[in-house]
């Protein structure tokens, strides 16, 4: 059974299409890039998942189930702005998550905060912006979803942090889980894709194995997405 | 250890070559055991399944073996790792051609330096 499959899946707001006929089954133990430029689909894709959206037409279906309280509890969100009360320290912050989410693992999250030498009593709003995208990166992966969805992990921090964000989804990998990375910066994380997708204009117009790609077209995800998607 | 991509090449393969490299240098020792896929792969900031493919080809190859439950080690074999020496050998004195005659060297001209260098060399 896939992970995540999408079926004819078609969204739109009022008369405008975003999504256009989606087929899509993704399978667990991969790293996906959903790769497009601003307004190709892909937060609309991502919130159709989570059960934000409801389709138009067609369905989305998570380990077979339609999106809904069952299915909620498998995904592992990280939206690409800051979605925490910025008054809570990063100590009430993993309560919180340890109280919301049952697959928290309060010990993954207290191992990876110590590495980086983040002070737990610290509030949110006193962090960096670069700590603050760290402490929710390590709140997201810390839960034992079947599906993490990052979306724009990577933009705007430096490229310490960067490399940092990429080594924990590598090690957090686990062959029973599918991590979709949703971004437009693909230069800076193309090495860690197994798989791609392109969204153009609300459609899919690739899906494939990223060395089977560079292979053929003897380019990388990064150029081959400026070609496909060049202005 | 250091990892370097090329751009349009599948990762993969370049890691089949790198870690070859790390063999031939002795990074990795004859009869080492080398760390777990997920290590290598956060190592050099690749997709698990691309480094497990990369051990995959280089065990088919001989030059690495598994051992059930205790992990990958490199292959003590003297004729495997000869054969790569012979291999990366060949790759570079390949390179080295082709430099050369870019810069108008035939191959006499080529073996005639080759063999000026080594008489300097101690």
């Amino acid at each position: 059974m896939y992970v995540l499959e999408c079926n004819n899946l078609s969204k739109s707001y009022g008369s405008k299409r975003a999504l256009e006929r989606i087929d899509l089954q993704l399978g667990s133990g991969r790293i996906l890039g959903l790769l497009g430029p601003n307004g190709s689909g892909k937060t609309t894709l991502i919130k159709l998942a989570e059960g934000l959206l409801q389709p138009t037409d067609g369905q989305i279906l998570i380990g077979g189930k339609v999106p809904g309280v069952e299915t909620k509890a498998q995904i592992a969100y990280l939206p690409d702005r800051e979605f925490l009360p910025d008054y809570m320290t990063v100590e009430q912050l993993l309560r919180y998550y340890a109280d919301f989410f049952q697959d928290f693992d309060m010990e993954r999250a207290e191992m990876m905060l110590k590495n980086l030498n983040i002070n737990k009593a610290q509030r949110m709003k006193k962090l960096s912006k670069g700590t603050k995208e760290k402490v929710q990166l390590i709140l997201t992966m810390s839960r034992d979803a079947k599906i993490y969805i990052l979306d724009e992990p990577i933009a705007g921090v430096d490229p310490a942090a960067r490399d940092y964000i990429l080594k924990t989804i590598i090690s957090n990998y686990s062959p029973d889980s599918l991590v979709i990375i949703c971004t437009h910066l693909i230069a800076d994380i193309e090495s860690v894709l197994d798989e791609v997708v392109f969204l153009k204009e609300g459609r899919v117009v690739l899906h494939r194995n990223a060395d089977e790609l560079r292979e053929e077209t003897g380019k990388n995800i990064d150029g081959l997405f400026r070609e496909v998607f060049r202005c | 250890m250091s990892w370097t991509f090329k751009e349009g090449v599948p990762i993969y393969t370049q890691l089949i070559e790198q870690i070859k490299m790390h063999i031939a240098r002795g990074e990795f020792s004859p009869g080492d055991q080398i760390p777990p896929v997920r290590d290598l792969a956060m190592d050099a900031g690749v997709n698990p399944n691309t480094m497990q493919r990369a051990l995959a080809e280089l065990e088919r190859e001989g030059l690495l073996y598994s051992v059930r439950t205790s992990g990958r080690f490199v292959t003590e074999d003297k004729t495997k790792l000869d054969e790569l020496q012979g291999l990366l050998a060949e790759k570079y004195i390949e390179d080295m051609f082709i430099s050369l005659r870019k810069i108008g060297m035939n191959k006499e001209d080529i073996v005639a330096a080759v063999e000026q260098h080594a008489k300097g060399e101690k």
